[in-house]
């Protein structure tokens, strides 16, 4: 089915003084339970459990934290499927639940100096407190966002998939040139 | 006459003039000024008419404070009433109008008010117009209204052209105001390593202390301002933000910034205004002082101006109000704009000065500068009708019955004293006291307003904390305490010195003269918005209002837009002294925020247009917008409500999927559907407490439709459970009520049931969900191909995964229209190839796509509830005869106490049957059955009503729904249902369930 996948709005992109592009499809599988037992089933794919608030990285993957007792896994869409069966197995007989949530969310790539400036006119999060390897649960607008530092100039934004629409609008509107805050850039 | 003076002016840029016009009057400024400088510039000292008696009225003050000129602004789509022109920065193309005046405003018709001013006196409206009763709503009110008001209200079908939005911010310590104490706060702050943010509200940094003369470290205090400012900018922890007014301080360092982004530079292509919302740590404000007006006869005659806003006007702009001043005050610092007036050339005739031997510094400067000052005088009133033309003089201890000298002048400078402004400082709870030396309120130290810890959280420095001399100690002090809340051990360097004239003591003027006789009193303005007068308040006093709070509404003194930032003061003293009471006894009306009136665009944001609300979107939308969908809301998503072909209309559509449905095969998008995984080795149990039936008895591989209750018994959402495995379960619910359920299950497990070992994870979004429903929904799947669906593999009430067609799917076999029905779930990405691989196999078929409302349909031909419809809060299941989904073997669950209640067993309760309209003809919505007679209420009694209600294309007629009295025990009975006009419509109560009473169609 590869070819007839859809992300929520494949392309989308738009310039303003940050770039605004949804990012394609990201795979990404829903764990929760006692993160110390989580910790065991996810052993293999190289990733340390993160603190609060954080998310680790390796290779393609990234393990977020989401609450004390939910962790978000993210990897190639294509290893999503496969990886949820697995982990399911590892922790069968476990209280643990894992949950295959790929197509359910949107993602969004913001580049250039100003993408915090563009942030801090939907969220209400200090972005100079957020550093790279950290995550914020939050809301962009009127709607539930999870936003992290993903490089130098670039922030990362998901959020569910049928608002894909009014995220991009949102963003879109905040990065128009000429409303810059210069907050944090 | 107002001028401009040739030389000087310190903001403004002569290289740059700059047109407007006002009331359609070519004018021209300068680069820098404001509205008023330049209509001051121009000798257009009338700028617009009082609220109730229509009185002249010109420019008082200089700044935010402004009561008078307020201007209707722009056109169009942006046309704003009430703009302060003393705080517009003027741009080219200005388009302004002067309000409240009719025909216009040099010759206004409505200025016979102010003949008989006897007529609105306070409280006239409560007194006058009582009787008749009828006449307020149709006659007085619709008369007041065209005489009061200030500005017009923008044209309702005008949609603001402009954008707005809002941001978030964080500091250490916020500082709100930039004058010489704001920036020297902010900079001990910084210095001591605190994440700082500064606000001014004005485009200048520096305040009054360049037009005061203040001196700092021994030079101009220019020169400080603007290395300060440099060095500020300069520093990486600091952030500093010009036309940017702290508007309000709420809970918990929670403060509203209002920026006037573009104001000054229309057609730029950023947003208009920007509210900031900042939560601070601690906050400091050097929000200045207000200084007041005299309260002498027509103080309030264009040409009356605040003695500090004539020299604001001078230094700033280079305008001068009049070429003759007399200058009457209580204080020293009035003697400051004798000075400015003198030394740019002007002519002083006198200061008049309420206090007897005046000896002080300014005093004596304005003496040895050949200034003439009359102690122990006042004015008793002004010469003029729509221009200051003279002054009388009087004695100040007297009844100002005759005047001792006439003086000619074409200004009068005013000040009656100094207060802080500690608005914001009152926002979030910070007391105040009285000043017994300088005779205002100020913020008492011992009583600030404090954060979520408890302590303090806002200083105050400067003239806001009442300090009119030396502030930069002060200043140094409040930031690097501030600072010290986050560090300790901070440290800063010491502030450099500021110097200015030292000021004898004033001496309280509330009236002038102060014994003046009712003549005098009732034309002395307190509150020149809103058109309140000396004897208007003491009226007041006399009536009976002694509550400060009480007196504010009865009079209207301080309610109109400037929230009194004049006239509060003033009108507290004069009721003071009209209850024999000291000020303090009296106190002060409530500071509310804002400060001063933001913009509503400013207040929405960028919540407009596309964005105003999200628009929840499924994988399908696109086709269903692209092949005539009729939008129907369903919680935040869109749903389809038909699919129109090209000059169909809806019903003709409607009926057209309907009928399809059950001949053929229909599509429809229920990917909207809430689907919610519990799993946990409690999740049997929990399932159990969720629904009125039993879920753990349900095998894996089968569906079950459950109800769930509210606490109160009440039905609060229906679906289908799917059980994946042992411990795990998939509930489905109704597409608008996915949230509150998830909500609703996290509530139960956290707060209650924390120690059953059960996750709950909203895949809602995971899946897009396709109905195939019609007696060709087998052989359309089949067309796809991958797994078998015959009735033996996947019965009724079953549900399977596998490959279909390629696509991952999970097939429910259920059905919520009665026909042979399966629910394809895949993932979303894959749901708009799913429903093309659909329509492309079903073709052949006759398969179409169908919307809601025929999903209603289908649905009520079979009798099968609706969540909204049948239900609205205050219905049982025992009521929509599911009594046999209610589980009599289960010792709990959520609402079984609750549908034990006497109310909830009474035999009276409304049950739910069909209904049938003798004629054939379709129910009105909400349609209700009337019985003879009224109830306690005087209304139409009545015995039962439609819950829902359609036009079945199947059978032909219009079938219905609904709860009546006892209705399952009086089947075949007639009732009477009210319809439009009057008309009775009889209709039969009938079993609801209407096509295929034994489920055979959906079983096959």
């Amino acid at each position: 089915m590869s070819d007839q996948l859809l992300s929520a709005l494949p392309g989308a992109a738009s310039e303003g003084f940050v770039t605004v592009a949804e990012a394609g499809l990201r795979g990404m599988i829903t764990l929760r339970g006692d993160l110390g037992r989580l910790t065991f089933a996810l052993a293999p794919l190289g990733l340390d459990i993160p603190a609060q608030r954080a998310i680790t990285q390796a290779d393609e993957r990234s393990l977020a934290w989401m609450s004390p007792d939910e962790l978000l896994l993210m990897l190639p869409y294509s290893e999503a499927a496969e990886a949820t069966r697995t982990l399911q197995e590892e922790l069968r007989g476990e209280f643990a639940t894992v949950a295959n949530v790929s197509d359910a969310r949107a993602v969004f790539a913001l580049r250039g100096k100003g993408a915090p400036d563009v942030l801090a006119k939907l969220c209400p999060v200090d972005f100079a407190a957020l550093k790279p390897g950290e995550i914020r649960r939050t809301r962009a607008g009127q709607v539930a966002a999870a936003i992290w530092v993903a490089g130098e100039d670039e922030m990362r934004l998901v959020c569910f998939r049928s608002v894909a629409q009014y995220m991009f609008d949102l963003l879109t509107t905040a990065a128009l040139p000429g409303s810059e805050p210069c907050l944090y850039s | 006459m107002s001028h401009r003076l040739s030389s000087g002016g310190r903001l403004i840029d002569r290289g740059t003039p700059l047109r407007f016009s006002f009331n359609g009057k070519q004018m021209s400024g300068y680069k820098g000024d404001t509205l008023a400088a330049s209509l001051l510039a121009a000798d257009q000292m009338l700028v617009g008419r009082s609220f109730k008696y229509h009185r002249p009225r010109g420019v008082v003050a200089s700044g935010a404070e402004e009561p008078n000129a307020l201007v209707g602004l722009g056109s169009g789509n942006r046309f704003e009433p009430n703009q302060r022109a003393t705080s517009t920065e003027l741009f080219e193309g200005l388009r302004a109008r002067s309000q409240n005046h009719w025909p216009n405003l040099d010759l206004d018709l409505l200025a016979v008010n102010n003949l008989v001013p006897q007529f609105l006196t306070a409280g006239f409206y409560y007194k006058t117009f009582l009787w008749p009763r009828a006449f307020w709503k149709h006659v007085y009110e619709p008369i007041i209204r065209r005489s009061a008001g200030l500005g017009e209200a923008p044209d309702a079908k005008s949609c603001d052209a402009d954008r707005y939005e809002q941001i978030y911010a964080f500091a250490d310590v916020l500082v709100i105001g930039g004058g010489i104490a704001g920036l020297q706060a902010a900079l001990a702050a910084a210095e001591a390593g605190a994440r700082v943010a500064l606000w001014e509200q004005t485009a200048h940094w520096g305040g009054r202390a360049p037009v005061d003369g203040v001196e700092i470290d021994g030079k101009p205090a220019e020169d400080w301002i603007k290395t300060t400012v440099e060095r500020l900018e300069k520093m990486e922890n600091v952030e500093i933000r010009l036309r940017c007014m702290g508007a309000g301080i709420h809970d918990h360092g929670y403060t509203l910034g209002y920026e006037r982004v573009s104001d000054h530079i229309p057609g730029s292509h950023g947003p208009r205004h920007r509210l900031w919302r900042m939560r601070a740590g601690q906050i400091i404000t050097a929000t200045g002082a207000i200084e007041r007006p005299l309260s002498f006869a027509g103080n309030d005659l264009p040409g009356v101006m605040l003695a500090s806003a004539i020299r604001d006007y001078l230094v700033n702009y280079a305008v001068a109000p009049g070429r003759d001043a007399v200058i009457v005050t209580n204080n020293d610092d009035a003697y400051r704009t004798a000075i400015a007036m003198r030394r740019a050339g002007l002519g002083v005739v006198a200061v008049i000065d309420a206090r007897a031997d005046v000896t002080g510094a300014l005093p004596q400067a304005a003496r040895s500068a050949g200034i003439r000052i009359i102690e122990s005088s006042g004015i008793r009133k002004v010469k003029g009708s729509k221009r200051v033309k003279g002054v009388e003089i009087c004695a100040i201890d007297s009844r100002g019955v005759a005047f001792t000298e006439q003086l000619s002048c074409d200004a009068v400078g005013m000040s009656g004293g100094w207060s802080p402004a500690v608005h914001l400082w009152s926002h979030c709870g910070g007391k105040l006291i009285w000043d017994e030396a300088g005779h205002f309120f100020r913020p008492d130290p011992d009583r600030p307003p404090t954060g979520a810890d408890g302590r303090p959280n806002l200083r105050v420095c400067g003239a806001a904390n009442g300090r009119l001399g030396a502030v930069l100690a002060e200043a140094n002090a409040a930031g690097l305490e501030s600072a010290q809340a986050f560090t300790p051990t901070a440290e800063t360097g010491p502030a450099a010195t500021d110097t200015t004239h030292d000021e004898a003591p004033m001496e309280p003027v509330w009236i002038m003269p102060r014994q003046a006789e009712y003549e005098l009193r009732a034309k002395m303005w307190l509150d020149f918005q809103n058109d309140v007068k000396v004897s208007d308040v003491q009226l007041a006093a006399r009536e009976g209002f002694q509550s400060v709070e009480h007196t504010k509404r009865y009079t209207t003194l301080g309610m109109a837009t400037d929230q009194g930032k004049l006239s509060n003061i003033n009108g507290l003293a004069v009721l003071s002294d009209a209850l024999g009471q000291p000020i303090p006894a009296t106190g002060t009306t409530t500071f509310r925020p804002p400060y001063t009136p933001i913009s509503m665009g400013a207040i929405a944001g960028g919540a407009v247009g596309d964005v105003f609300q999200p628009l929840r979107r499924t994988p399908m939308h696109d086709w269903h917008a692209a092949n005539g969908a009729d939008w129907e809301p369903v919680g935040q998503w869109r749903r389809p409500y038909t699919y129109r072909r090209a000059g169909e209309s809806r019903t003709k559509a409607v009926n057209r999927e309907v009928r399809n449905v059950r001949e053929a095969v229909g599509l429809l998008d229920a990917s909207t559907l809430g689907k919610i995984l519990v799993s946990g080795p409690d999740a049997p149990r929990f399932m159990d407490m969720l629904y009125t039936n039993m879920m753990s008895s349900l095998k894996p591989g089968k569906c079950r439709y459950g109800l769930m209750c509210n606490e109160n018994g009440f039905l609060m959402d229906d679906g289908v459970v799917a059980r994946l495995d042992e411990n795990s379960f998939l509930v489905h619910t109704t597409s608008g009520g996915a949230d509150h359920i998830h909500g609703w299950m996290e509530d139960w497990l956290q707060c209650e049931w924390w120690d059953w070992q059960v996750h709950t994870v909203n895949l809602t979004e995971q899946y897009a969900q396709v109905a195939v429903a019609g007696p060709q929904a087998r052989r359309l799947l089949e067309g796809l191909g991958g797994t078998d669906l015959s009735r033996d593999a996947l019965p009724f009430m079953g549900w399977t995964e596998g490959k279909l067609g390629g696509f991952d799917a999970r097939v429910f076999r259920i059905s919520f229209s009665g026909e042979l029905s399966f629910e394809i779930a895949v993932p979303a990405g894959q749901g708009r190839a799913l429903w093309d691989a659909l329509l492309q196999a079903g073709e052949s078929l006759g398969v179409m796509p169908y919307g809601t409302e025929a999903l209603h349909i289908l649905r009520a031909e079979k009798g099968f509830i609706m969540i909204g419809d049948e239900t609205d809060g205050t219905v049982i299941p025992q009521d929509l005869g599911l009594n046999w989904a209610i589980s009599k073997k289960k010792t709990d669950f959520l609402g079984k106490r609750g549908m034990e209640r006497v109310a909830m067993q009474d035999p009276e309760r409304w049950k739910l049957v069909g209904l049938e309209t003798l004629d054939g003809s379709v129910l009105p919505h909400g349609g209700l059955a009337v019985l003879s007679g009224r109830n306690a209420n005087k209304q139409a009694r009545t015995e039962g009503r439609v819950t829902s209600t359609y036009y079945s294309a199947n059978l032909g007629r219009g079938i219905a729904m609904g709860l009546v009295a006892r209705g399952t025990e009086r089947m075949g009975e007639v009732l009477r249902f009210a319809g439009p006009k009057d008309k009775v419509i009889k209709v039969r109560i009938v079993d609801p369930v209407l096509i295929d009473k034994d489920g055979e169609r959906q079983n096959v």
